[in-house]
């Protein structure tokens, strides 16, 4: 629970996009990732995003979803 | 560090080797010609995009029908109406940003699911304060161990004296609420009567401060 709690306090250590960023980027991330394609390569910053913003994070997993 | 616009518009450039314009797959650019042309091709093509964004909605709605337990089926089911309509206008207007970086379907896809995924929140904190004081993390001080319990606890009090002396007001009720009390960030960006990225972008300056803060100290989380 404290590390949760951590986490949510400090966020990503690592270069990360913002929720604009993220948005602009998350249709193309997403089309990697369920193609096999390194998507964290191809749209560096998105992955750290994700771990430090729950709407983002449950914005990519509704989209991963949705065409899964 | 967010990364800066510059470093964004560069990692969605197109690879060195394929600079000319992206070639859109058939399926995206028959939706972009239907939607791009007029009179009843037209109509015909908005009509299907907004049953695609309605599939979108209503299945968003599924997954979190749980957090609309005041809400009646058919209310749930008026609210998908309601979301597609808000990202078909959303996808009609940005229809020229669209660069084929993926699927046509897949971009227009996330307008309707940002638009359901923020209304729920919505609805789920409407009425309810937005509390702004630090009261729950005092209980969640806890480790799984007496070492890990001992070094949690200073890596907290650390971040609390940081909270109270290095943050800014706002920073703080930012912090405060988004990381300790769970407020989502679209629900407190309405509250503040400002946005999510602006939000966002405040966050991450706190966090930056506190991890700052650790590091003066030797401590790593």
């Amino acid at each position: 629970m404290t590390d949760d709690l951590l986490a949510r306090l400090l966020g990503p250590a690592e270069p990360e996009l913002d929720c604009d960023q993220c948005f602009e980027l998350l249709d193309r991330y997403v089309d990697l990732e369920l193609g096999g394609a390194p998507a964290d390569a191809e749209v560096p910053g998105m992955r750290a995003h994700l771990a430090g913003c729950p709407a983002c994070a449950e914005e990519h997993a509704s989209l991963a979803a949705l065409l899964s | 560090m967010l990364i800066d616009a510059a470093t964004v518009r560069e990692v969605d450039a197109p690879a060195p080797t394929l600079r000319e314009p992206r070639v859109l797959d058939l399926e995206s650019r028959a939706w972009l010609d239907g939607l791009q042309a007029a009179g009843a091709e037209r109509d015909e093509a908005v009509a299907r995009l907004r049953q695609l964004l309605l599939r979108a909605a209503r299945f968003e709605l599924g997954r979190r029908r749980g957090q609309l337990a005041q809400l009646r089926d058919p209310d749930v089911d008026d609210l998908a109406e309601q979301c597609a309509d808000d990202a078909c206008v959303a996808v009609l207007a940005r229809l020229d940003d669209f660069r084929g970086a993926s699927r046509f379907t897949t971009w227009a896809y996330k307008f309707a699911l940002l638009e359901t995924a923020s209304e729920v929140r919505r609805l789920a904190w409407r009425g309810r304060e937005v509390p702004l004081e630090p009261e729950a993390w005092e209980p969640l001080a806890g480790g799984s161990s007496p070492a890990d319990d001992a070094e949690q606890r200073e890596l907290l009090a650390v971040i609390r004296d940081a909270v109270a002396t290095e943050l800014t007001p706002h920073q703080r009720d930012v912090l405060v609420a988004l990381a300790v009390n769970g407020v989502p960030i679209d629900v407190l960006a309405e509250r503040l009567q400002t946005n999510r990225n602006a939000l966002y972008k405040t966050l991450h300056d706190a966090r930056r401060k506190l991890r700052a803060q650790l590091a003066e100290r030797g401590l790593t989380p």
